[in-house]
Order: C-alpha cells, then structure tokens, then sequence
C-alpha cells in the first residue's frame, strides 16, 4: 500500500507504468485519475486544502479496508493539496489484483471513501471571489452502496 | 489541547489552531464554550449539522468525550476526490 499526499503535480502516465510491474499474481490494473474540472466557466483556479498527518491515516484506513473485502495485490493513493489549474490531475488511485472484478470494485469504493472521508477540502477561484465546494447528499449516500 | 480549523471553520475564526484549556466532558461541551466566548466562533460553530469533528486524527461524534484528547479539529464537510 503506497500513500502520496503531495502538493507537486504527477503523471498519471508514469503512475500507472510503475504500479504492480514485474507480479506474477496479478491478472488486472485498474486506474482512476480525478482532474480539475470547470463546471460553470470561468474557474480561474482550484485549492485544496487537507489535515496533514489525519489524512495519510484516514486514506490508509479506506485502503485496509478495501485491502480486507477484495483480494488485491497491490494499492496506491496520490491526491494533491494546494492550488491546481484546469484540466490538473487531482487525485489517482490504482487497484492491481489476480481479477477485474475486484480491481474495479476496489477502485469504486475507494473513490468514494476518498471523497468523503479524507479530510480535503476544495475552493474554487473564480474572477469573482473563492467558493467552498460543498458536499453533496450524493457523495454521502454513494457510501450506502458498500 | 489544541484546537485546529480548517477551510471556512479556519476562516469564520480566523485562525488555523489554537491551545484552549477547557475542563469540557464531551465536544459538544466544549462547542458551547467556544459559543459563548466571541461572535466569531457563535458564527462557526451556529450550525453543528453543516460541521465534523476529529478527536486524535479519528473522525468522532460531537457526544464524543474529550477525556485524554491531544488534538480536536472541527471542519466541514470533507470534499475530497
């Protein structure tokens, strides 16, 4: 299990051409990367800002957990804090495991603990000032699924 | 203990952490003394549905006691992902 917490930017490319290589036990690769979106026009800008040291632990929670309900060879979280341009990758997580099923379930489950039990918190920059992102019903009612 | 904010909680108070000595038995003890003490935490701590709560770096509910606690942080909502 590999944990990145980083305000340097990453290549998801290079990411996921050095995750799981060289295992004999995995049959599949699974890789999500979140990236800063423009959702009404005009974002100039976006912050993220996080609880150092709380938020390695509660990522490596979500991953033990995930490690405990799939059968996984290998995991990896990077996210971002600080302030990211448009079209920025945010956040990656990758799943490696001997089958698909688990390595996308996996995938899943952790994007959705990410986004709403690791202490981030982003703020949009617009012309016209900076806005908290709120959380949404959806985010906390995605975790009903698991 | 300290006391850390984060996004507008930090913002609403206007810093980021803070040593309190308190002799508050649960959390939401200790949210009614910070009520009382100026405007500024009465704003941030007006709605406590729209606010979290860790204990030790553990997310903890707000009836939550603060026996042995080293660090409390009070936030929103997580948007993380």
């Amino acid at each position: 299990m590999d944990v990145r917490v980083q305000d340097a930017a990453f290549d998801p490319g290079a990411e996921l051409a050095s995750f799981a290589i060289g295992r004999s036990d995995v049959g599949a690769v699974v890789s999500f990367t979140g990236v800063v979106r423009d959702r009404d026009g005009g974002l100039q800008a976006m912050e993220i800002e996080h609880y150092p040291g709380m938020t390695e632990k509660a990522i490596a929670t979500i991953m033990a957990q995930a490690a405990e309900r799939w059968s996984l060879a290998e995991l990896r979280v990077i996210h971002r804090y600080g302030r990211l341009g448009v079209g920025q990758p945010i956040m990656m997580v990758l799943t490696a495991a001997p089958h698909r099923a688990a390595a996308f379930a996996a995938a899943d489950f952790l994007m959705d603990y990410l986004k709403s039990r690791a202490p981030f918190w982003k703020r949009e920059i617009t012309a016209d000032g900076a806005d908290w992102v709120a959380a949404t019903d959806a985010d906390e009612t995605a975790l009903t699924r698991w | 203990m300290n006391v850390l904010y984060f996004a507008w909680v930090r913002e609403r108070i206007g810093l980021p952490r803070e040593r309190i000595d308190s002799q508050a038995a649960t959390v939401m003890a200790l949210v009614e003394e910070l009520r009382a003490r100026e405007d500024r935490y009465a704003a941030a701590f007006a709605d406590i549905s729209a606010l979290r709560v860790a204990l030790d770096q553990e997310l903890a509910d707000f009836d939550a006691p603060l026996a042995g606690v080293r660090e409390i942080a009070f936030f929103p909502p997580m948007t993380g992902g």
